[in-house]
């Protein structure tokens, strides 16, 4: 199949009834999955692995901070993806995932926050920090939080998803910050990246770089992360889906009197 | 059965505990409002077909 006919396949998701066809016959398999991969990877992580030689039993906060973290930015760089399908093919299916995925987005960039501060504490003697890192992060979740306020706020859903994707494109900025502040600002407390850095995989550099004791849980509680993630990102589209037919219904059945 | 954290337990218990929370808030939630949305448009869907 050529790339045209495969990106044309594609395009049928669009289709609202479609889409939920086949969302309720992957979901099974994604909500069990991610069940295993999180259950398989917490309890390996947290029972299985030694404490660090520095950071003692803190480390075991990786197998949560860490996919959280990945999942907070990914989640927007998902959300501006299907934005601009919305703002260039106009698919409502495309605004309306942009829509279910944000509070998921809230609540992966809480727990890298929260588990951020739980862990600075003991190890930088400071809950917070002005940080670059730790900065982007407080301010994509901010405009998480505002995202969610203008679709809320808005009463015509075609205005909404509109400026709700012009909103997304602005803070792809801090997504995308967020991940490589530390690299732009040589300075700050959070450290480099340790985990998903391929010159290290490869040995182009000899950088401290997590250990495979810790890696081969994270690997799983991440896989975990981003299962769940597809599986909740599928459930609330087919739920903004069904909410937007019942909105439908209702002004047909009123315009019928 | 909890392997032995030492000083950091509070740390690390606090950390699991809020997360594991959050997580399990979230899920809840969205199948709460996946169910209710379902059946409302269920049974909208059923009176309109009943009155043409």
């Amino acid at each position: 199949m050529s790339f045209a006919a495969k990106a044309n396949t594609l395009w049928e998701y669009a289709n609202p009834r479609k889409f939920l066809a086949t969302s309720e016959r992957v979901l099974p398999f994604f909500w069990m999955t991610s069940f295993v991969c999180l259950v398989v990877g917490l309890i390996w992580g947290f029972f299985f692995t030694p404490d660090d030689y520095k950071q003692g039993s803190t480390v075991k906060i990786i197998y949560l901070h860490v996919p959280a973290a990945l999942m907070a930015i990914n989640c927007w760089l998902m959300m501006l993806a299907t934005s601009l399908v919305w703002l260039v093919r106009r698919h409502h299916v495309s605004a309306l995932a942009a829509r279910a995925a944000a509070p998921i987005g809230i609540v992966m960039t809480l727990i890298a926050l929260v588990t951020g501060a739980i862990w600075g504490q003991p190890m930088w003697g400071t809950w917070w920090a002005w940080d670059p890192r730790l900065t982007a992060f407080l301010i994509l979740f901010l405009f998480y939080l505002g995202y969610v306020a203008l679709w809320e706020a808005i009463e015509d859903s075609d205005t909404a998803a509109d400026l709700t994707s012009v909103l997304c494109l602005v803070g792809s900025v801090f997504a995308l910050l967020s991940r490589y502040a530390v690299n732009f600002w040589n300075q700050g407390l959070h450290q480099g990246a340790s985990v998903m850095r391929a010159a290290a995989v490869t040995g182009a550099d000899t950088e401290e770089k997590v250990s495979n004791i810790y890696f081969y849980p994270l690997l799983v509680c991440i896989i975990g992360f981003v299962l769940l993630f597809i599986a909740l990102v599928l459930y609330r589209t087919g739920t903004e889906i069904r909410a937007r037919r019942i909105k439908a219904l209702l002004a047909r059945e009123r315009l019928k009197g | 059965m909890i392997p032995d954290l030492g000083k950091y337990a509070d740390a690390v218990l606090w950390s699991y505990a809020a997360s594991l929370g959050l997580l399990i808030a979230l899920v809840a939630l969205s199948v709460m409002r996946g169910r209710k949305v379902r059946a409302e448009m269920e049974k909208l869907e059923h009176r309109m077909s009943r009155n043409g």
